[in-house]
Order: C-alpha cells, then sequence, then structure tokens
C-alpha cells in the first residue's frame, strides 16, 4: 500500500479511494454493533471502512463538523443525516446524484413517500434511509400493569384512567426526562390523540394557522398539563434512558418514548410481550409518527465514487435493511423485507408503517425534526418545555407563544 | 539563582504572628474548603468503581459494594467509540501529537511577543498589545467556518503539492490543522504571559549586553530566556490544559482517524439514543484527565514561582 | 519595582556606520513580532468582520449575501425585552450576567481567600495547593455531569443527607430550571477558583517585604495592610484574572449543557448556546452571526476601557 505509506508520511486527508468516510453519531457499543452490519457487508465486497464518529447534541455536533468538511472542500462518502439537513445540502447543490441507483433497484415502490421528500430533491436522489423509528409509542411495565389490573388504553381518558389506577398503587404513573426534546415527543402523541391525526398534519406539517390557533390546540395542552400531574418531582433534565430504567426496574408505570427504548429493554433481558407491553399511544393506533436516519452522499472526485455507490446499495439491501434494524430496534426503511425475525413490537411496527403509508398517516415527527426544519422544530421545543416547566402559564398563551415562534422561526 | 527562587526562598515577611486560635481557624477553613474541592473526585473515583447496577440504583456517596475495576480496563480499551470499541488509548497519542508542537510554538511566540512589546518598544506598542489581547474574548463558535473555508484551502494547496512534488509538506494534515488553530488563538495569552513577566525584568541586563554588541536574538537566547523557565511553565501550563481538553476545534477539523481524545471521550461518553455507563464515563473521564493531572502536580511548584515572579505583575 | 523602561532601540539607533544592517535590526523587532499580529489580525479581527457581515444577512444553513439589513438586530432587541414568558435571548442575557457575575465574582474571592490563607506559612501546602487546582485539568462535559449526577436530589447530595438523618433537607436546584443556572455557577467556580488562587498567590509571595516591614513599624494592623497595601499592589493580577475568568466564562458551552441536562424549560440558555443553538443547529446563521456581534461589542464595552486604564497607568 504505497499510497497510504505516502499519506502518511505526507499526511494528505483524502480518503483511501476504497474506502467508505462515514461520519454518523452512533457511538453507543449498540448503535455501533448496528452499523457493523454495513461495514461488514461492504467488507465483503472489498470496500474498507473510515469511521468519522462524533457524538453529541443528538446529532448537532456531528453536523457541525459536516458543515466544516463541506466548506473545506473535504466532504465525507456519506453522512448520518436528518431529512432537513439532507435538503439544505442538496438546494446547496452539495450532494451527488444517485438517482441512476435509485431507478435499478426501484426504490421509489419500496421506501414510504412520505420520506422521499427527504430522500428526492427536484427528482434527484441525495440520500437512502437506514431505518424507520416511529415516537408515538407507549411502553408499559407488564408485571406492574397487572398488579393493578390495567388495560390497554386506546383514548386518551382511558390513558388518564390508567395513570391515575397506578397513582393510587403508590407507583410513579409516567416516567418522564425533563429535556427538551423528549417533551416534545410526547406532546407529538399527545396532540395527534386529541385532535386525531388529521389534525396533527393540519397543525404541524401544513402549519394551518386555523388549526394552530383552535380550541383543539388549547385543549392539547391541556392534556400535556394532565399527564404533568403524574410525574414525579425529580423529572427535570433527566436522561431518557433513565426514564426506561423506572420502567423496567417497576417504580413506574410507563413512558412516552420511541421505539428505540426497545434498546434498553433488550439491554436489560426484558422480552417483548413477557415483561414489557408496547401500545401505540392512545389515540393514535393508524398513524405512525416517524422519524428515520438517513445516509447523505456527497459529491466525491471520481475515484471515490465506486465506494458510495457500494455503500448506497448495500444500504437499501434487503438483508442488510432487516439485520441493521434487528440490532437497532426500529423498523426497516424498506417495506417489502420480511418481518420474521422480529419481535412482538418489531412486527406491530413493520405492519403499521405499510398501513399508514397507504392511508396517508404516516407523518413526520415534529419534535423528531421529520415535520419542520429544525429552525420551526426548536421553536416547538422552546414552547412545549417552558410550558411544561410552568414558564408559560397557561394554555391559551401556549398556543399564542406556539403561533409566534413558528412565525419568528420562518 | 533566579529572582524568582531568591525571592521564594527567602521569607518575604516577618514569621506571622498568629495566635494559636488563629491558626486553628486558618487550618480549619483550609481543610474544609479542601473537602468541598475534593469530594466530586472522591465520587467520581467511587462511581468509576461500581458496577453499573450499582450507579444507577442506588446513593452515590456509598462505597462500591462489589469493586470493579472493569469500566477503567472498558474506558482504556474496548469502549465504543464509534465502530472502533478500543477505548481511549489510540487517541491519546493523537492528543499528545497535537498538543506539544501547539504549545511549544505559541508558547516560544508568546515570548518572543512579550520580549519585543517591552525590551525593543516602538511607538503604538501599547496599542498592538491591546488588539492582541483582545483576541482572548473572540468565541470559538462563530469562528468555525471561515476557519474551516481557510483549512479547505491550504489542504488544496497540500493536494497540489503532493501531485507535484509527491509530499504535501503537512497542508491539510488534520493534526497540522489543529496546531495552527491552537496556535492562533493561543497567542492572545501567551503574550499576555510573557510581556507581564518582561516588563519588570531589569533592563539594565539588556541594555549591557547591547553594549556589549549583542544581536536582538542573542540578547534573547542568552538572557531572557534562561530567566524566564518559571513564566514559561506557567504558560505551559496553561496553554496545556485549554488545548488538551479542547473539543469544539478537534471534533470539527480533525473528527476520524485523527480525533484529539476529547473526541473520543465525548463519543464515549455522549449517546443520542444508546445506554448511559456512568462508570465507564467517569473513568474514561479520569484517563483523560491524567495527563494534566500529573503535569500539574509536578510542575506545581514552578507554577507558582513562576507566577510571582511576573506573570501577574504590571 | 520601579524599573525604567526607556525604549532600548535608542540607544542603537544613531550609530554612525550602518545603512543596511541598523535598518534591518531596527526592523528586526517589528518582523518578529508582525507574524503574531498579523495572525490575530487575520484569525481574528478578520473572522470577526466576516461574521459581522453575515450579522446582515438572512444567512440559514449556509452563509450567503442577501442582505436585510438590522432585521437580525431587531430580532435580538425585541427578544431581549420580552420577559413573560422570557425569550431565549433574554434569558441568555440575565443568565450571562447572573452566571458571569458569580463565576467572576466567587472565582476572584475565593481565590484571593484561599491564597491569603495558603500565604500564611502553612504546613502541607504542597499537598493543599494541587487539590484546588486539580478541578482545572477536568474538561467541562465531565465536571458538568459529575456536577449534575452529584447535586441530584434521588442519587445525589440530598439523598445522601436524608440517609444521615436530616430528611428535611431539600436541595433540588439541579432539577429547578429556575435554578439550575446557579448549579451551573456552582460547577464553574469550583473548577476554576483554583487557577485563580494559584494567581494571587503568587502575587502575593512577590509583593516587596520591605514595605511590609515599613508598615509594620508604622503600627498598622494586619487588615489595614492588607486592605491599603497589598490588595491594592495586586491590580496586575486582578487584570490577568478578570481577563481569563471573563474568557472561561464566554466559553462555558458543555459545562451549561451537561449540569442542566440540555437546558430543560429553556431555563439555562447562556449567550454562548443561544449563538450555537441559532448557528448550527436552528440553521438560522443570521441571526447566530448578530448575538455573537452583541456579545463581542459588549464586551469590548466593559473590557476596553478596563484595559486601557490598566495599562495607560504604568509607569512609563
Amino acid at each position: 500500500m504505497t499510497a497510504g505509506a505516502l499519506s502518511l508520511a505526507s499526511g494528505a486527508s483524502a480518503a483511501d479511494t476504497k474506502d467508505v468516510q462515514m461520519l454518523h453519531w452512533w457511538t453507543s457499543g449498540g448503535e455501533a454493533a448496528a452499523v457493523n452490519v454495513i461495514r461488514e457487508a461492504l467488507a465483503k465486497q472489498g470496500y474498507g471502512w473510515k469511521d468519522v464518529p462524533v457524538a453529541g447534541g443528538g446529532g448537532g455536533a456531528a453536523m457541525t463538523t459536516l458543515k466544516a468538511m463541506v466548506a473545506a472542500g473535504n466532504p465525507p462518502t456519506a453522512s448520518q443525516i436528518l431529512g432537513y439537513y439532507a435538503m439544505d445540502y442538496s438546494e446547496a447543490g452539495k450532494l451527488a446524484d444517485i438517482t441512476p441507483l435509485a431507478t435499478k433497484g426501484d426504490w421509489a415502490k419500496v421506501i414510504p413517500t412520505a420520506l422521499q421528500k427527504f430522500t428526492t430533491v427536484d427528482g434527484k436522489w441525495g440520500a437512502v434511509p437506514v431505518n424507520i423509528h416511529s415516537v408515538n409509542w407507549i411502553w408499559v411495565n407488564k408485571a406492574l400493569m397487572e398488579k393493578i389490573g390495567g388495560t390497554e388504553p386506546k383514548t386518551f381518558d382511558e390513558l388518564i384512567a390508567l395513570l391515575d389506577k397506578a397513582k393510587k398503587a403508590g407507583v410513579i404513573p409516567l416516567a418522564l426526562g425533563g429535556q427538551p426534546w423528549q417533551e416534545a415527543t410526547m406532546f407529538d402523541s399527545v396532540v395527534t390523540s386529541t385532535g386525531g391525526v388529521e389534525f396533527y398534519k393540519k397543525a404541524f406539517i401544513d402549519l394551518d394557522e386555523n388549526a394552530l390557533k383552535s380550541d383543539t390546540m388549547k385543549k392539547s395542552f391541556d392534556n400535556l398539563a394532565k399527564l404533568r400531574d403524574y410525574l414525579d418531582p425529580n423529572y427535570a433534565g433527566r436522561d431518557w434512558n433513565l426514564a426506561t430504567a423506572m420502567v423496567i426496574k417497576g417504580d413506574a408505570l410507563l413512558q412516552v418514548m420511541g421505539d428505540w427504548a426497545k434498546g434498553e429493554f433488550k439491554n436489560a433481558n426484558k422480552e417483548a410481550g413477557k415483561d414489557y407491553l408496547c401500545y401505540r399511544f392512545p389515540g393514535t393506533d393508524g398513524s405512525v409518527l416517524y422519524n428515520t436516519d438517513m445516509f447523505a452522499f456527497f459529491q466525491v472526485s471520481a475515484d471515490r465514487q465506486a465506494a458510495q455507490t457500494a455503500l448506497a446499495d448495500t444500504t437499501m439491501s434487503p438483508d442488510v435493511q432487516i439485520d441493521f434494524n434487528l440490532i437497532k430496534g426500529s423498523a426497516p426503511a424498506r417495506m417489502d423485507v420480511s418481518d420474521a425475525k422480529f419481535d412482538a413490537c418489531g412486527k406491530k411496527a413493520i405492519a403499521d408503517i405499510k398501513a399508514a403509508n397507504a392511508k396517508g398517516t404516516f407523518l413526520g415527527s415534529m419534535a423528531q425534526n421529520y415535520a419542520q426544519p429544525p429552525a420551526i422544530a426548536t421553536a416547538y421545543y422552546d414552547v412545549v418545555t417552558k410550558f411544561l416547566h410552568g414558564e408559560i402559564k397557561t394554555s391559551d398563551e401556549a398556543v399564542k407563544q406556539l403561533i409566534a415562534a413558528i412565525d419568528s422561526a420562518k | 539563582m533566579s529572582a524568582a527562587d531568591a525571592l521564594l526562598a527567602a521569607p518575604s515577611r516577618e514569621p506571622a504572628r498568629h495566635s494559636n486560635v488563629t491558626r486553628v481557624v486558618i487550618y480549619g477553613l483550609l481543610i474544609v474548603f479542601a473537602i468541598i474541592y475534593l469530594l466530586p473526585l472522591v465520587v467520581m473515583v467511587m462511581t468509576s468503581l461500581k458496577p453499573l447496577e450499582e450507579v444507577t440504583g442506588g446513593n452515590m456517596f456509598y462505597l462500591p459494594q462489589h469493586l470493579t475495576f472493569e469500566p477503567w480496563t472498558k474506558a482504556w480499551g474496548t469502549a465504543c467509540v464509534g465502530l472502533t470499541c478500543a477505548g481511549l488509548k489510540g487517541y491519546v497519542w493523537n492528543s499528545v501529537k497535537m498538543v506539544v508542537p501547539a504549545v511549544l510554538i505559541s508558547t516560544l511566540l508568546g515570548a518572543l511577543n512579550g520580549y519585543v512589546l517591552t525590551k525593543w518598544r516602538f511607538p503604538g506598542h501599547k496599542l498592538v498589545f491591546g488588539m492582541m489581547l483582545f483576541a482572548c474574548f473572540i468565541p470559538f463558535q462563530s469562528v468555525l467556518i471561515p476557519m474551516a473555508t481557510i483549512l479547505g484551502k491550504l489542504g488544496a494547496i497540500g493536494q497540489s503539492l503532493e501531485n507535484t512534488i509527491g509530499l504535501s509538506l503537512g497542508f491539510g494534515n488534520p493534526t497540522v490543522n489543529l496546531v495552527l488553530v491552537h496556535v492562533v488563538y493561543g497567542l492572545g495569552f501567551t503574550t499576555l504571559f510573557f510581556r507581564n513577566y518582561y516588563e519588570t525584568f531589569p533592563n539594565e541586563l539588556v541594555r549591557a549586553a547591547q553594549i556589549d554588541g549583542a544581536s536582538f536574538f542573542q540578547i534573547f537566547r542568552r538572557i531572557l530566556l534562561p530567566n524566564s523557565m518559571p513564566i514559561f511553565i506557567v504558560t505551559v501550563i496553561y496553554q496545556f490544559t485549554n488545548i488538551w481538553n479542547d473539543f469544539l476545534f478537534g471534533s470539527t477539523f480533525a473528527a476520524g482517524d485523527s480525533a484529539p481524545m476529547t473526541v473520543a471521550l465525548y463519543n464515549i461518553v455522549n449517546t443520542s439514543t444508546g445506554v448511559v455507563e456512568y462508570n465507564t464515563n467517569m473513568a474514561a473521564a479520569m484517563i483523560a484527565a491524567a495527563p494534566t493531572l500529573v503535569v500539574y502536580v509536578l510542575a506545581g511548584r514552578y507554577f507558582v514561582s513562576g507566577l510571582m515572579a511576573g506573570a501577574v505583575k504590571g | 519595582m520601579t524599573t525604567t523602561t526607556q525604549p532600548i532601540a535608542l540607544a542603537v539607533v544613531h550609530q554612525p556606520h550602518g545603512g543596511m544592517r541598523d535598518r534591518l535590526r531596527d526592523w528586526l523587532p517589528r518582523l518578529v513580532l508582525g507574524p503574531s499580529f498579523l495572525l490575530i489580525l487575520f484569525f481574528v479581527y478578520g473572522f470577526n468582520l466576516w461574521t459581522l457581515l453575515l450579522s446582515f444577512t438572512n444567512s440559514k444553513a449556509f452563509s450567503n449575501f442577501n442582505f436585510i439589513g438590522w432585521a437580525n438586530y431587531l430580532k435580538l432587541w425585541t427578544w431581549t425585552f420580552q420577559s413573560d414568558p422570557p425569550s431565549n435571548w433574554y434569558t441568555a442575557i440575565v443568565n450571562m450576567g447572573i452566571f458571569g457575575g458569580l463565576y467572576v465574582v466567587f472565582c476572584l474571592a475565593l481565590g484571593l481567600f484561599l491564597a491569603i490563607l495558603l500565604d500564611q506559612k502553612i504546613r502541607g501546602e504542597g499537598v493543599l495547593r494541587p487539590l484546588y487546582l486539580y478541578p482545572l485539568a477536568l474538561s467541562f462535559i465531565v465536571t458538568g455531569t459529575a456536577w449534575k449526577l452529584f447535586l441530584d436530589p434521588r442519587i445525589g447530595l440530598e439523598k445522601a443527607v436524608h440517609d444521615l438523618g436530616w430528611t428535611s433537607f431539600h436541595f433540588d436546584w439541579v432539577v429547578n430550571p429556575r435554578m439550575m443556572i446557579y448549579c451551573v455557577a456552582i460547577a464553574g467556580i469550583w473548577q476554576t477558583s483554583g487557577f485563580v488562587m494559584a494567581m494571587f498567590l503568587a502575587a502575593l509571595r512577590g509583593i516587596d517585604s520591605e514595605i511590609l516591614k515599613a508598615a509594620q513599624i508604622d503600627g498598622a494592623s494586619v487588615y489595614a495592610t492588607y486592605r491599603r497595601i497589598i490588595i491594592p499592589m495586586m491590580r496586575p493580577a486582578f487584570m490577568s484574572a478578570l481577563i481569563i475568568l471573563t474568557h472561561m466564562a464566554i466559553k462555558s458551552y458543555d459545562l451549561v449543557l451537561s449540569v442542566t441536562g440540555k437546558n430543560p424549560g429553556g431555563a439555562a440558555e447562556l449567550p454562548s448556546t443561544f449563538m450555537y443553538s441559532y448557528t448550527f443547529t436552528r440553521n438560522q446563521m443570521g441571526v447566530g452571526s448578530a448575538s455573537a456581534v452583541i456579545m463581542l461589542a459588549t464586551i469590548a464595552a466593559i473590557m476596553v476601557p478596563y484595559l486601557y486604564s490598566e495599562l495607560k497607568e504604568k509607569r512609563q
């Protein structure tokens, strides 16, 4: 490898051409294991892997690094990325054009339509989704549920009743980590539950002003306030996985969280159906509020393109889609792969996605940056977290602030 | 013996005629504060020696019930920093490769700057000094993108050099880039330290040397440098701490194989949707802090005498 | 202490022979200083100008040159007065005042206090000094995480005190969004006060014993000696310490996020977090740049007069 020796001596930073240089923020053991599936698949084809991991801020630090790399004219082969950021890069003309691959693999048919808004800009494919997570789930400790004689809540009121039962039994009804993104994630579900999925779509996807200032929105905030009564006093600033730990241990009855929570249960050797139950957030069954991890491909020199093509193809291949998501706890981004290997919650997730995509109730989570660009999503966080922690005191005020914040961020 | 050592060795004041009560009070206060300062460290060490269930399940002040060094071995050798699960050890060398040149260069430049600003004054020297001092206040976040662009251009130069003469001479090398960045943004501080130190350095010595015909650099080399050990140590310690612990520049400009150890540490400690292992995190944090701690303890004596000898005097 | 500082260059400028060599010698100092000055000019002042430029555009994810005049500043101006419910910028300003003020004042006070104590011929100074100093060696994220756990009511300080028997002890500041900034201040003070102590200790050691003896002979009390002689002689030390502390207060971004757990309720916003989030996370680079400019202008407004007065007073 004389090229390698020279590059060491000279220190040039261009990646070896048979290597895929990948920027991402999957740095925990479980996440790394999932990405390893892709790496190994690439290794079998003779491609190496140059890892560029930058953790922190839910991808925030990685996105800064990406901006710097692109500004320096030295982009990675691909980067883990969230939808709107991919669109930004595409519009700035920085993404590679992988449309030929997409046509060959018929991706447009097997990827949910809503996702294609982010992968394809002006008809050109620049990114692929790796997985689909959804946020409108509740995770319940089965033993506790049976102890208090609870059943699956199908409406918001039934949820309140269930939480009441838990409170009377002396357990913390609702485990929440009081960080803005977690609170907003929960609120996504509350809004969908309160006003129905059509309302969610009008308010958050279309940003329809009438929907945003309607009584339904006010009622959503009221409902959020109701949930606040079921939290323990130390919830502010708590990490999400510590809240999951409360459910796993039996200190709390349930948590509202996306399905990456499955990873925690698995790590604690808990089985779906046996130790814990997964239900759609009451009132949202039939809709999927999704977020997805995507790989965006950047314009690189001709000698690096073979590796890039291999990465795109490999990521979308059915085997990798299954294996990756089995480890990660999410559902495959391809709707046409077999669900045989997935557990009960995974099977439900896959089935829900197919159904929701067909019905048009497969919608981006506002809290997870898939309904609106980051400027608006963070404005959303601001209002929800301030309301929950009492800086915004009434639901009327919250509605007003929400509209003002969204306007100011446009 | 330098002026610094002389002042440090000889008691500068009469033995304090404190009563016993005062001394007890003084010692008492010092010990109370020592405990307060130590407590978080004690907690961190204890946490790093507990298995994870004990940490999340219990009270952090409890002694470990099942003492384990696994978090330490994990942090050093097997914790996951992205796909590579080989702990911190590989990245420590990246940091050393970057910190040592950055500290030495910025310190040397600071010394030369301080020398010029105090012994070779020119009209406007105070304004120049003030302008250089202001560099200490720039918020680093605002320079990330412009700097990336510049570094990219340097990388392009490196590429063309490599294509023509086969060597890129370090242009575009991430470690070199980081050294450049840290030198530039450390100049304000190093100049501040040395300038204040040399301000009180007797001018007679310099003038005598000049009359003897010594040149600019000879005076620097033979008269000022040998007597600058204390301030040299001070600057080195300050720069070392800041550059060693820097995350922002390291992650933005050198992510990947050349990443400094802080980036690896953050990757281990910060997971967005994974399990948080507090015990490994604490162990990793202490491994990361170890070199700096060693530097402090060893050079502590010089540190104080160095500052005394003039970094802080007018 | 009273060194004369005549420009030394004068001594050589009027040599009879010379020409090239002398001109070189005159210019050599400036040539030596030059690169550093130019580097700072470009990478500090140049980049600041760039940020200033961007603050007048509506840059979003990437920089562009769509100039929109003062719009970003107007936004920030309106937000400055939006206090109920507080806008992020309002919170950032208030917090900078609280955090910055507490951090600087307490680090200076604590540093001075400990330095004076340590200066009293203490045995074991060699042990105590690094003990106060070591927190600086820890990186911000570690300090923040450690303190967050340490102050956590459920598994930290409050629980420990309860276990010791004092069950009505209440210290939930770290989970109370409104009090979180004080926890950040505590962590920050713990981290840096040792360094300030070392700076002051050195300054104390450098005070000329003759002056102190004279004061003693005049019958001045210990307290008066400190107040009238020692502390004023430490003004240069204060200057260096103040510069370092201001720099660190501005820099503290990771500390805030890790102590508060990602800033719930938005209550622990600081200008540094505001600037970063608007520029990078929210993709509103124009607003972020404007906030950076305001940050710089505020610091300049405080530091420039201060530096001017300090530098001017050198016995020149």
